[in-house]
């Protein structure tokens, strides 16, 4: 059957910020889709309060609103548009909830909107844990034996029954099973059932027999109305039961299965998919089996395109989103192509002939104070894939794909080295599931381990340990070597065993760069091979490729047209996200409109760059020199792109140069010049522009005299910074002293940097774009929280809303003078500091920034296109674009925070960046933008109840403002002794509650009852007081709007006030186009 | 695990292709051709359909799972040599018993991994299938050419003689040997066949049959007696079957017209199920032809679509040689379904009598369950006859 006509527009739901759990993947899906709906006829109407998204970019829509993902803000837009249908399996979680919210409420039967690729029913029957466990064994299929409960007795209950421990918690309805846990006793399980009991919406938490070490797989499943169903893809987990797939290292295809045993699975996914209804679409089915038994169990199913669907499409070639749109509209498999192969219909199932392997990126670094252990809770915030011929090279360019300083399974670098480790260290690290889990491993065979011993260990199947075990013993050999010695043979095994040229050096005691001569001359060359989906059974047309060591090299010919190669960003990490894969994605839609061809290299599954229509060649890569290189020289590009991709291939950029690679925009020499503090400060000083007056100190007591010098507060952090890991603001010497050896642990050796901290500063990010003659200023973004925020947790509001014209006219001039001095051709960003009437500059990073694509939506203005036809030799006056434009509506960025995934972490905003993604607030009222910006980063304001307010002392004068104001509003304010009595005696009616250790009731009390709406609570001092983190935690984990600085507290005031008294409405971002002031 | 010693694959174009060696010590020559599944190696060697192949896998991690009792389709492997990229040194499975290269080198089959089977494949898709040689004994370049070269061709070969039964014989439904249970999970029940109570005595021509079909047929109310290739109708319609089923096998399916003759003096008074070759014996016993395929459909994941229901079936296929469909037109038979991939006839059903045949595997072993009604419309086809209703 033909797509449906009686449809005419269709809804869908993005998946909001970037949060743990929920990551590009989406913007991945929702993009698809979007396109294969236009594709079609059907008018799109896209919702998404992510703005550094490709799906809300204009075009990918009819209708874009970038507006909170709530049902107060869908209501309004349904209203307005109409909908005819609703498709909600690809935004994610929150799609999903949000259209079930929408179903209850009764929103979509009033306005007549049907729900299309899954029914209320079926999302309700695959969410609902007991309903699915029911369905499960309705079919004949075994799950573990578990008990839904309601209340801690009902789960001592259940645990009594399921006998024996460790069991396992599950909470129902929470983001990538949140506050889940395994307890191993009574205890454990008393706190973990608690817990979840709180972060489940609907208090309720499943008690499962714990399937600890048993082997995991995922079955990727489509189905059309005509209930065909084919498998996509299988995974299988690495990491055994009990650490969540997300922060699992997984292998495609399934490993260990014989036919007998898959078949099974297969037709057990089959069985599900269509038991719980999932009319048409992708699912995800989790199984785990008894490695000693066989027995089968099914673990959970997600019906809808979830992170694992945008691995399987990456690992296979199959684009499972956008299949799955076009099955919502009523086609069937069978009347769809497969792009790939172009001959052959959809209606397949693809088979691999190359491994594919994912790792999750982990960033414990930037919460210290939280648990570390790997468990049924996703703690990871990106992953990398590569795909190599076999495991081992697929394995290897993977762990080099990661860019945590691993090479690879051993070969030196960080992880790879030499060093012995107690057995006691070595029996911890692999029984605990950790992140570094899989170094230990070869540490492990190292001194001598078993693999039956590093099996029961770690219950990681043998056939992976025997695969990592050979890597290990190549190792072993390759060290008796030296480049002279060994045998060319031996040589290219070594390559096909994944190991890098920089490993090689290593054993051979070599440099890179001579074993990468010596492989050349050799005859050993990467050879590149295509994802086909089909095994070379037949012909591909879709250059897709990862390389590989083998007979034949399957790069497609020329096509006589310039190729440019856009180094993406890698696997998504704290600092580098989603923006920097939008910017990727724009150069190279940008330069295939004026007629080059752009040669896309990443290593994120979860990446729109990564798609393979994209770019005109897709190469699945870790972004290492040696890798970057050969691609480079294989398909003869005539430059290469490193300012879009974050900092990872900023880093490659002099290497490259110096390996001959064109870096076309601003040069790399430019680029280090805006790292390197003395040239930089040298720079300053010609432009006669300021810096905060710093020091760099070798030692603790240059430290100390420096920081002397230069007076209190000082920020303190190390030469070159990534997101701003290791930085600290102090306020006294003791604070310093404390510090400082901490600072020196980190980067021992090297400098530290000592600035003097603004205090009270406006910060302000300039974004601004140049082709070398004229340079624009593409947007400047205020800062709601004073200095020492960092720019990406920072709030802020565009165009500026507090600063003097003359100020942002010094700011304009030393912009366009550092473009004109770093010879910027592209983008450039500017972090300024203005205190009084003095202008600071911070940081100047000549690359395209996290805050482009909110500041090419908020001018509606391409930016990161405009940057990659410059960086080609096209000039803005050409291209149009030779004024700045400030928007006549407001702006507003705000940051979404992953502490709910790291209990113990410290909340406070401060100079290392924490959160995970951002979300955008549009409004001609900049107090109802700021709320939108609130509302779509969860919880949103109140505009009504009590608010907890508890400040540090400098704060107090401008608390009182902010009590009275809200008192004015209608609010109850309650507050601790401290500032109780300042609120007091400056006439605010506090309502006093006690400390944590001053009894109950207490404000976690209050927090956790549902008696508190918001909690203003500033953190003094640098390590902030436990009890004061508790309330913060408690108001993270409780959904209580939350404050932690006295000028955001400040913002949301005026934000309530105007939810209370101004009309909020909702509005697609086409109908701001235009809506800008030229200046 | 791959041994250091060096094994060789000529190709009759003269291509090359060295690695690395296991299982039997031997020098082979056969048709180099590939599967695309990647599960279900063990099937694969115990297909009897292979015989006189040298099969490619394309899925690069083979041997990981081993080798089990259970899994087999014949007494032991029947193709003639094993291409693999990587052999596992170990194996990890609880059902496992053995390994790939113990296996076969205790069946006298050599093997060769660390090839670049892509490479190989894609010159079997451009240039079609290819005699070919693999030497896991030394044997110098040429030589291994010249063998591959010389190898009699299968074209116009009778293979079914060297894999079908020697004598009758009843494929008993209780002995434990022939692995009748379908393979389910501890505490999984769904797939658990419910045998009709009433049997039906179905003669199964075994044309180097893969137990697994006569497994379905079990599992699907058959006592299944069977019958080797050359047997007459005459000597069938004296056992008096209810029905009569014609297997998979290996070779050229044109030249086996005494199994043609057989099956057209059977079509009138029996109901008929073919598989395979068996569809190709049923095309040539209708006065239909068969043609020789490029390279052949060998995978689990070929998309069949019934021309009937509109709908799409995932299948399992191992087959050269396809019916020409403008053969059929006037001969009273019907295409029934096509192949999705590249349109060539997947199965036929007569417009009047109760014959039907397909060209993939119902039986799947290795590949996906999707066909498995077929051996109930089987089923009800007989049961319908028996009532006296075709």
């Amino acid at each position: 059957m033909p797509k449906r006509t009686d449809l005419k527009s269709i809804l869908i739901i993005g998946a909001g910020p970037i949060v743990i759990g929920q990551a590009c993947e989406f913007d991945y899906s929702g993009t698809q889709a979007c396109k294969a709906l236009r594709e079609e006829g059907y008018k799109v109407i896209l919702v998404n309060s992510n703005p550094a998204t490709i799906m809300t970019d204009p075009e990918f829509a009819d209708v874009t609103y970038i507006e909170p993902l709530t049902i107060e803000f869908l209501e309004k837009i349904i209203a307005i548009e109409r909908p005819s249908a609703l498709l909600p399996t690809l935004g994610g979680q929150t799609a999903l909830n949000l259209a079930m919210e929408l179903n209850k409420a009764g929103i979509l039967t009033k306005y007549g909107v049907e729900m299309i690729g899954a029914k209320p029913d079926a999302i309700n029957k695959g969410e609902d844990r007991e309903l699915f466990k029911q369905c499960m064994l309705r079919i004949g299929l075994d799950v573990a034996k578990s008990r839904t409960v309601k209340s801690m007795a009902e789960a001592l209950a259940a645990a009594e029954m399921l006998g024996v421990f460790p069991l396992i918690i599950r909470p129902s309805f929470t983001l990538g099973g949140s506050g889940g846990g395994i307890a191993y006793n009574k205890e454990e399980f008393e706190r973990i059932v608690a817990n979840g009991l709180d972060l489940s919406p609907v208090h309720e938490v499943l008690v499962e027999e714990c399937l600890l070490g048993w082997k995991e797989y995922e079955m990727e499943v489509m189905r059309d109305h005509k209930d065909q169903c084919v498998v996509i893809c299988s995974i299988e987990n690495f990491d055994p039961m009990g650490v969540h797939t997300g922060d699992s290292i997984t292998v495609a295809p399934a490993m260990t299965l014989t036919d007998k045993e898959f078949q099974v699975m297969r037709d057990a996914s089959f069985a599900v998919i269509r038991e719980i209804g999932v009319e048409t679409g992708g699912s995800n089915i989790q199984f785990s089996i008894d490695p000693q038994t066989g027995r089968q169990v099914v673990i959970e199913m997600n019906p809808r395109v979830s992170r694992s669907s945008a691995l399987a499409s990456k690992a296979t070639g199959f684009p499972i989103a956008k299949i799955a749109a076009k099955l919502a509209v009523g086609y069937t498999l069978d009347e769809l192509r497969n792009d790939i192969t172009r001959l052959t219909p959809a209606s397949f199932e693809p088979t691999i002939d190359y491994v594919v392997t994912k790792i999750p990126r982990f960033t414990f670094e930037k919460f210290p104070d939280a648990d570390a252990t790997l468990t049924s809770a996703m703690k990871s915030v990106g992953e990398a894939m590569a795909i190599g011929r076999t495991f081992k090279e697929s394995m290897q360019k993977c762990l080099r794909s990661l860019e945590i300083g691993a090479r690879g399974f051993g070969g030196g670098g960080k992880h790879g080295g030499d060093e012995a480790f107690e057995e006691e260290v070595l029996n911890n690290k692999l029984g605990t599931p950790n992140a570094e889990r899989i170094f230990y491993l070869r540490h492990a065979f190292r001194a001598g381990y078993t693999v039956e011993q590093i099996f029961d260990l770690t219950k990681i199947d043998p056939w992976f340990l025997v695969q990592l075990r050979e890597i290990w013993e190549m190792e072993e050999v390759l060290r008796k070597q030296t480049l002279a010695s060994i045998e060319t043979d031996a040589f290219r095994r070594a390559k096909q065993f994944g190991f890098s040229d920089a490993q090689l050096a290593h054993f051979f005691q070599s440099d890179m760069t001579t074993v990468r001569a010596a492989r050349k001359q050799r005859g050993i060359e990467t050879t590149y091979r295509l994802v086909d989906t089909c095994a070379a059974e037949f012909e591909a047309f879709t250059p897709y490729y990862y390389s590989s060591y083998g007979d034949e090299n399957e790069v497609m010919k020329p096509s006589g047209k310039k190729k440019i190669m856009i180094l993406g960003g890698g696997p998504n990490r704290i600092g580098q996200g989603i923006e920097f894969d939008y910017c990727c994605v724009h150069a190279s839609f940008a330069l295939r409109e004026i007629g080059y061809e752009s040669v896309m290299v990443n290593s994120n599954p979860e990446t729109v760059s990564t798609d393979y229509d994209t770019s005109d060649r897709l190469y699945f890569e870790p972004l290492t020199l040696e890798d970057v290189l050969e691609i480079y020289q294989q398909e003869k590009c005539d430059g290469a792109i490193v300012q879009f991709g974050g900092q990872t291939p900023l880093n490659l950029a002099s290497a490259l140069k110096k390996n001959g690679v064109n870096v076309i925009g601003t040069s790399p020499e430019s680029i280090e010049i805006a790292e390197d503090r003395k040239l930089f400060v040298a720079v300053l000083n010609k432009l006669g522009l300021r810096q905060p007056d710093n020091r760099i100190a070798l030692s603790e007591a240059e430290a100390l005299t420096s920081a002397a010098e230069i007076g209190y507060p000082v920020l303190v952090r190390p030469s070159f910074v990534l997101g701003g890991r290791g930085m600290f603001i102090l306020y006294s010497e003791d604070d310093l002293k404390a510090v400082v050896r901490q600072v020196f642990d980190v980067m021992p050796g090297k400098p530290v940097l000592i600035d003097k901290f603004l205090e009270d500063a406006i910060e302000l990010d300039v974004d601004c774009i140049s082709d070398g003659e004229t340079s624009v200023v593409g947007g400047m973004l205020e800062h709601i929280e004073f200095a020492g925020v960092h720019s990406g947790d920072a709030a802020m509001v565009m165009p500026p809303h507090t600063l003097s014209p003359a100020m942002l006219t010094a700011v304009r001039t030393a912009t366009y003078a550092l473009a004109r001095e770093l010879k910027v051709v592209g983008l450039m960003n500017v972090q300024f500091a203005i205190k009084g009437d003095d202008l600071y500059v911070l940081e100047v990073n000549p690359r395209a920034s996290r805050t482009v694509p909110f500041v090419a939506k908020a001018i509606g203005v391409p930016l990161a296109k405009l940057a990659a036809k410059v960086m080609t030799g096209a000039k803005l006056k050409d291209l149009g674009f030779t004024r700045e434009l400030t928007p006549k509506h407001w702006c507003v960025k705000e940051a979404v925070f992953p502490f709910v995934r790291f209990p113990g972490a410290t909340i406070a905003l401060g100079p290392e960046m924490r959160s995970t993604g951002e979300v955008m607030g549009l409004d001609d009222d900049l107090g109802v933008a700021f709320a939108k910006a609130e509302a779509a980063a969860k919880p949103g304001l109140p505009v009504a109840g009590n608010v907890f307010l508890s400040v540090k002392d400098p704060d107090k004068s401008r608390a009182v403002e902010i009590a009275h104001a809200l008192e004015k509003l209608g609010f109850t304010i309650c507050s601790t002794s401290g500032t109780a009595k300042v609120l007091a005696d400056a006439g605010v009616t506090v309502k006093r509650l006690a400390k944590i250790n001053e009894g109950r009731p207490n404000a976690v009390d209050l927090i956790k009852n549902g008696q508190i709406q918001m909690v203003i609570n500033t953190p003094g001092g640098m390590v902030p007081r436990r009890d004061e983190n508790a309330i913060r935690s408690a108001a993270y984990a409780h959904n209580v709007c939350l404050m932690t600085t006295i000028t955001g507290a400040a913002a949301a005031v005026q934000g309530i006030r105007a939810l209370m008294e101004k009309h909020v409405g909702v509005r697609p971002i086409q109908q701001y186009k235009g809506n800008v002031n030229v200046v | 695990m791959s041994s250091s010693k060096p094994a060789i694959l000529a190709l009759e174009d003269g291509s090359i292709f060295r690695g690395r060696a296991f299982g039997a010590d031997a020098t082979i020559a056969g048709e180099c051709v590939f599967n695309t599944s990647m599960t279900g190696y063990q099937e694969i060697l115990t297909d009897p359909s292979y015989f006189g192949q040298i099969v490619t896998m394309t899925a690069v991690q083979i041997g990981n799972y081993g080798v089990n009792d259970e899994d087999t389709e014949a007494a032991a492997p029947k193709c003639s040599g094993f291409v693999v990229r990587e052999l596992s040194p170990v194996v990890s499975n609880w059902r496992s018993k053995l390994s790939v290269g113990d296996y076969l080198r205790r069946h006298g089959i050599p093997g060769i991994s660390e090839v670049d089977t892509r490479a190989l494949t894609k010159k079997l898709r451009v240039d079609g299938a290819m005699k070919c040689c693999l030497s896991t004994l030394p044997l110098a370049d040429d030589e291994a050419v010249r063998r591959a070269k010389s190898w009699q061709d299968m074209a116009g070969a009778d293979y079914v003689k060297e894999v079908t039964c020697q004598a009758p014989y009843l494929w008993r439904a209780d002995d434990a040997a022939n692995y009748n249970t379908p393979y389910l999970p501890v505490g999984t029940t769904m797939n658990a066949p419910g045998v009709p109570a009433k049997k039906f005595r179905v003669a199964a021509f075994d044309y180097g049959a893969k137990h697994s079909i006569y497994r379905k047929l079990v599992h699907h109310g058959f006592e299944v007696q069977v019958f080797p290739a050359t047997t007459t109708h005459e000597q069938v319609r004296e056992q008096k079957p209810d029905a009569v089923f014609l297997s998979n096998g290996p070779g050229d399916p044109a030249a086996l017209p005494y199994i043609h003759q057989t099956v057209t003096a059977l079509l009138p008074d029996y109901p008929i199920f073919g598989i395979c070759l068996g569809h190709q014996m049923l095309t040539h016993a209708l006065g239909g032809t068969t043609f020789k395929l490029k390279f052949g459909h060998r995978g689990g994941n070929q998309p069949v679509k019934n021309l009937e229901t509109g709908k799409v079936s995932i299948t399992a296929q191992n087959h050269g040689f396809a019916t020409d469909p403008k053969s059929l037109e006037k001969r009273g038979a019907k295409v029934t379904e096509i192949n999705l991939n590249d349109q060539t006839v997947e199965g036929l059903r007569h417009t009047k009598l109760p014959i039907f045949s397909v060209q993939y595997h119902p039986e799947a072993a290795p590949g996906p369950n999707d066909a498995d009604p077929l051996f109930v419309d089987f089923y009800k086809m007989v049961e319908a006859r028996k009532a006296g209703k075709v």
